[in-house]
């Protein structure tokens, strides 16, 4: 069955840039006074539409700034949409940094159990795969040592290992592959391929087109916010060339 | 209604981890741990007596108790509401990446607050016992008056969590408002020191001093306290849950933009 998972509808985000933070009272007051308190509209996303069917592998290819990021947040329920809706059809794995929410004073034990949590899992689950999560992340020895300590391979890989002990229905990747040794990368891809093809639905940003290939097998095209292509992955890499 | 409901049961596992987190980073590498939130009650009750019993001779009988049963209630207050207007602030790396209902965090420091309180009561209890304080069967509704502060609490800690975020100014402003709440609530002295005018304010319509003076009556005088100390109490805690809730959720989605 090819149901949608992800339907994007006219979704549009505008930020508001000041051109000075206000961020006290007496700022405020004396700037409303004197009618100061301009500020400019940026619209990040502009008119997005697209769908998503179960099991696709779509990536978000665009430039820096186009908004391929605030696309994702707004799929994953970071930011809410300015305007427009976004409806989701099974649960989501946000990978948007890889460690988000890591607490560094606290073990990476601790930390397993604090960021599965976050990520909404149940504590038994996680019980009950937190050999696996160790395993998966070669962290085995440090697993009683503040993350404080960790280097940012480490982090990354402790956060891979998390994020991905459970298979979602989406998984939403930004630009996070691009951490880590190549043996771990190669582990993380392989995961990925595993996860993909046992159905779950990918959502994927990156720069590197050669990776975009590998994974997806469509690709949309961003640029200032909006949409300029959505079509199979070598048509909107010959584009970006392009553009 | 429903759906955030069901929202807060799939999260419910986060609001213990982030609880357990504040724990845990509170007494790591302390070599006495946990028993300085039961030293510091005892302490700090030692010192204002010592100062106290010698500076306001207001006719209190059992001034370390009077004293304890009124800081045991407002220093939860204080450390609960002041540590929750922090918590959407200081969680800004977590709510830029990853969804996870924003309300969970001001409420994760009530909680925190809360463990504090319970230790401290049990300093409260050891001092009952050292000055032989007679107890009343009253004294196992010590809970009604804790429920309240909690509520009073949690609805304040949401609203100046969510107001913090814009107006940063707050955080250091709420220090000096709770230094003054603090002076005009009778928590070292009786009500019957102040002028006359005075008194419907702090102890009638004063939140804390309503809640102090319930929490009083159960412990240490062992009376059943007036019926409109309840209705006060109430109507407290609804106006502060409503004012919470409504700041909060109308603010919750430009926390990001602004954090």
């Amino acid at each position: 069955m090819s149901d949608t998972i992800v339907k994007v509808e006219n979704v549009e985000i505008m930020f508001r840039l000041y051109r000075e933070q206000v961020h006290n009272l007496k700022e405020v007051v004396i700037k409303k006074l004197k009618r100061q308190l301009a500020y400019d509209e940026f619209w990040a996303l502009r008119d997005i539409n697209f769908e998503v069917k179960r099991g696709e592998s779509v990536a978000l290819v665009g430039k820096n700034g186009s908004g391929k990021s605030t696309l994702l947040k707004t799929i994953a329920g970071v930011l809410k949409p300015t305007a427009g809706t976004v409806t989701l059809g099974g649960t989501v794995a946000p990978m948007i940094e890889l460690g988000a929410g890591f607490d560094f004073e606290l073990t990476a034990r601790e930390n397993v159990f604090l960021n599965g949590a976050i990520l909404g899992y149940p504590k038994d689950m996680m019980q009950e795969n937190y050999q696996k999560i160790v395993e998966f992340s070669e962290l085995e020895e440090f697993m009683d040592v503040p993350v404080k300590n960790f280097s940012s391979g480490m982090m990354a890989r402790l956060g891979f290992a998390i994020a991905t002990i459970y298979t979602p229905d989406i998984l939403i990747v930004d630009e996070i592959l691009s951490v880590g040794d190549q043996a771990f990368q190669l582990k993380c891809q392989t995961r990925i391929d595993e996860m993909l093809s046992s159905g779950t639905t990918l959502l994927f940003v990156s720069h590197s087109m050669e990776q975009v290939k590998q994974v997806c097998n469509r690709a949309i095209l961003l640029s200032h916010g909006r949409m300029i292509l959505d079509d199979k992955v070598d048509t909107v890499s010959y584009c970006y060339d392009e553009i | 209604m429903v759906a955030s409901f069901r929202n807060f049961l799939h999260y419910k596992e986060l609001l213990f981890e982030l609880v357990r987190r504040d724990f845990i980073t509170k007494y790591r590498r302390s070599i006495l741990g946990m028993l300085w939130s039961l030293l510091n009650p005892l302490g700090m009750m030692l010192i204002l007596t010592a100062v106290f019993s010698h500076l306001f001779r207001g006719g209190i009988e059992n001034f370390p108790v009077y004293l304890m049963c009124g800081t045991v209630i407002f220093n939860f207050f204080n450390e609960a509401t002041s540590v929750s207007m922090g918590s959407v602030l200081g969680n800004a790396s977590l709510i830029k990446k990853v969804y996870v209902p924003k309300y969970l965090f001001p409420m994760a420091s009530i909680f925190s607050s809360f463990i504090n309180l319970a230790t401290s009561f049990v300093a409260l209890i050891i001092v009952m016992i050292v000055t032989k304080t007679a107890v009343a069967w009253t004294i196992l509704l010590f809970w009604v008056p804790i429920v309240y502060v909690f509520v009073f609490a949690l609805g304040l800690g949401l609203f100046l969590s969510a107001l913090v975020v814009s107006f940063r100014d707050m955080q250091h402003l709420y220090g000096i408002l709770v230094t003054a709440w603090m002076y005009l609530t009778p928590i070292f002295y009786p009500i019957t020191m102040l002028p006359p005018w005075l008194r419907p304010l702090v102890g009638g319509v004063n939140p804390l001093g309503v809640i102090i003076e319930m929490f009083r009556d159960f412990v240490l005088n062992g009376i059943m306290p007036d019926p409109m100390l309840h209705v006060k109490a109430l109507l407290w805690c609804v106006a502060a849950m409503t004012l919470g809730l409504i700041t909060f959720v109308k603010q919750q989605d430009s926390f990001i933009l602004k954090i």
